[in-house]
């Protein structure tokens, strides 16, 4: 069955699959890598991005995309609301390892639950007219619009994260809560502050990944779960806190992926996608990009 | 003592009397309209619960039918319900609660094979009479005589399940040589995989792709992809609704082309997934329970289809409810006929009856054999047809989802090859 066409598809096909799965993964390098905050409930948050892009695509004809850009400054709002509970709650007194995570484990079924009883439980589809199209880029080699369009925003999304955190004041005073609070106290900045922003720009990045998410296949309450692994996955394989590393993470994960599902039965393809997660991991122990 | 004492007296032991009488009578009334407990674990939230919800929905419906005409035996007919999560592990639980603390007189199962296999168990040790409610191959180890399942898919599910579709494939011409067989990693496409396994053996076809892929995958073009490169006649998937989305939409992406595509996907059934594939449906043969075509309207059916639209609408589920709920109310249905029939509570007489007996239902004449399936096969082949846009309406009148097996009931012809019905 081999065939070059085969493998420039599936490689194509990965390489667009991972700039999907950076978009979804941005949120948690953010969140997780940068912040120490284990947010298990990203993907919750994407879920609700997605079922955002829902309403505003059935009820107005608005573009999913459109849709999760739009939200993103009321995302921002909420990421920042949860974590001044966090901080409030738990970071505050030191109890943020344990507690922190139950805090987040409980969110994530708190918002799970809500779209349920909100919208019930029926898989919800968006339409959008780049959906179930493709293009034949020669060769044999085809491009579906459903993955093109995701990889592009994804890719756009790292490199604007990453843009803002290295040239800007805010996004330099996030890198430097990363490293050393006390050190940034001392510049005159507010830690806590930097933090909520640096959250509230991780959950404003679920908005835009949950349109993405819902452009690429059906949504329910509890699709959240399928993607907790990959996310947390691909932040520690492009090593913690380096959002080029996420990007780079995530299409390693996306070609090899799509080269199993091609060549050697899908079956396989999260089996060894999760092999090279832990073979790096014991070679590089701090991920591909980590320092 | 005075005349008018004495009457008095008379009248104050009347009034005792008559109070004591109408009392009992009154304790008589209430015990004839104690109400007949039907109980059930439903999966409300958790993975099934698109299907559990209209399920329970369903089964209020026939509740309230009932109660309006008088109830059963004329006692009234209530139903108690729990969520039990889309967890297997809830059921035990949930139906000793039911028989222990509720003391329900009977007890249906939950949605799906998962939640049906718990049950089995309870339901022997207890000898009672259950009624499953779309399970696949339950009773197969067990032979429990006194389990009904509401799945059209007879007796021997397995290979049943996609003989339609196999039949329909070996009748073209000219006939289809070579087959992909693809499904989830999971139990159902396991199954019905295995099942189209032994029918590719009888039909005489040629595997040439047989390959299944973890339920969470995202991007299903790769599979199309590799199976559009050994190219294909017929391509049978067994999958459920995220993934069935994901294969219709990668194939027609990729533009695999086989001759016959379809067979076994769970999901194309559901409203939401119609509507938003639309005309990505054309072609595609896939089993199903019913479809509003003039040779599948039984009794009852549009009254029930109206009532439940009226209430799918408010409580956000399946707005058509085409696929599970009629089954799930022919399963209370049975029940019902089978206590009015053998004018019994008892639990070996209801379920003698139902066992001898042929009933006239929603979904049309049900009769179960000897393992507790419907004695016949009625897994439906339909395929979608001039499906245009994306409007649920255009799925409320016949010549869409066209019936092409069994023939008893057939509403129209297949359009062979594949690529004929996409033009």
């Amino acid at each position: 069955m081999f065939s070059w066409d085969l493998v420039a598809n599936a490689v194509v096909a990965g390489i667009l699959l991972g700039g999907f799965y950076a978009a979804v993964s941005l949120g948690v390098s953010l969140t997780f890598g940068l912040l120490d905050i284990v947010n298990i409930a990203h993907p919750a948050f994407v879920i609700l991005g997605a079922y955002a892009a829902y309403v505003m695509n059935s009820s107005f004809g608005l573009d999913p995309i459109v849709t999760g850009v739009l939200f993103t400054p009321l995302f921002y709002l909420i990421g920042a609301g949860v974590y001044r509970i966090y901080y409030g709650s738990f970071e505050r007194r030191g109890e943020e390892s344990l507690r922190g995570l139950v805090f987040f484990f409980g969110l994530l079924f708190i918002i799970e639950v809500s779209l349920s009883l909100k919208f019930g439980v029926d898989y919800r589809l968006v339409q959008a007219g780049y959906i179930g199209k493709s293009i034949d880029l020669g060769g044999g080699v085809g491009i579906a619009f459903r993955y093109l369009v995701p990889c592009v925003v994804g890719v756009m999304m790292t490199l604007a994260l990453y843009l803002f955190l290295g040239r800007t004041f805010y996004g330099r005073a996030i890198m430097a809560v990363s490293q050393d609070q006390g050190a940034l106290r001392l510049m005159g900045a507010d830690p806590v502050q930097i933090k909520t922003i640096a959250f509230g720009i991780g959950i404003a990045a679920a908005s835009v990944a949950g349109a993405l998410l819902i452009s690429i296949a059906p949504v329910i309450p509890s699709t959240d779960r399928d993607y907790i692994g990959r996310m947390f996955a691909i932040t520690v394989l492009g090593g913690m806190g380096s959002i080029g590393g996420t990007l780079v993470a995530a299409v390693i994960l996306g070609v090899v992926e799509s080269l199993m599902s091609t060549f050697f039965g899908p079956s396989w393809s999260l089996a060894v996608s999760f092999g090279i997660l832990l073979a790096a991991l014991a070679v590089r122990p701090a991920g591909l990009f980590g320092r | 003592m005075t005349r008018q004492w004495k009457l008095l007296g008379w009248a104050l032991v009347a009034a005792v009397v008559g109070t004591l009488a109408l009392a009992g009578t009154g304790i008589f009334v209430a015990r004839a309209a104690d109400p007949i407990k039907i109980g059930l674990g439903m999966a409300l939230t958790g993975g099934l619960s698109a299907n559990g919800k209209p399920a329970l929905m369903a089964i209020q419906i026939w509740k309230d039918d009932v109660n309006k005409k008088g109830g059963l035996l004329g006692r009234p007919v209530e139903v108690i319900a729990y969520d039990d999560q889309t967890n297997a592990a809830t059921v035990p639980g949930i139906y000793t609660k039911l028989l222990e603390v509720d003391k329900v007189d009977f007890v249906v199962s939950g949605y799906g094979t998962n939640l049906i296999a718990p049950l089995m168990p309870i339901a022997m040790e207890r000898k009672l009479t259950i009624m499953g409610i779309l399970g696949l191959a339950n009773n197969e180890k067990y032979k429990y005589p006194n389990y009904f399942q509401i799945q059209p898919s007879g007796p021997d599910p397995e290979a049943n399940w996609a003989t339609g579709f196999f039949e329909i494939a070996a009748k073209q011409n000219p006939k289809p040589q070579t087959i992909a067989l693809v499904g989830a990693d999971a139990e159902y496409p396991r199954h019905a995989i295995a099942g189209a396994r032994e029918l590719v053996k009888k039909f005489g076809f040629k595997i040439v792709y047989d390959k299944s892929y973890p339920p969470s995958t995202v991007d299903y073009t790769p599979i199309a992809r590799a199976i559009k490169a050994v190219s294909p006649d017929i391509v049978f998937v067994a999958s459920y609704p995220p993934d069935s989305v994901g294969m219709v939409r990668a194939s027609a992406e990729v533009g695999l082309q086989p001759k016959i595509f379809g067979g076994g996907m769970v999901g194309l059934q559901f409203t939401t997934v119609m509507t938003s594939l639309g005309p990505m449906l054309n072609g595609i043969v896939n089993y199903d329970f019913w479809a509003p075509e003039s040779t599948m309207m039984f009794p009852g059916i549009k009254e029930f289809f109206a009532e439940y639209q009226k209430r799918a609408k408010e409580a956000g589920v399946d707005t058509l409810g085409y696929y599970l709920p009629p089954f799930a109310y022919s399963a209370v249905q049975i029940l019902g006929l089978g206590i009015e029939g053998s004018k019994s509570l008892d639990q070996q007489k209801v379920a003698d009856y139902i066992r001898a007996n042929e009933f006239s239902t929603i979904v049309g004449k049900v009769r179960f054999g000897a393992n507790g399936e419907w004695a016949k096969s009625r897994v439906l082949q339909v395929q979608y047809q001039g499906i245009k846009g994306t409007d649920t309406e255009q799925f409320r009148v016949p010549g869409k989802k066209v019936v092409l097996y069994p023939e008893e009931f057939k509403s129209g012809n297949v359009i062979y090859p594949y690529s004929a019905a996409q033009k």
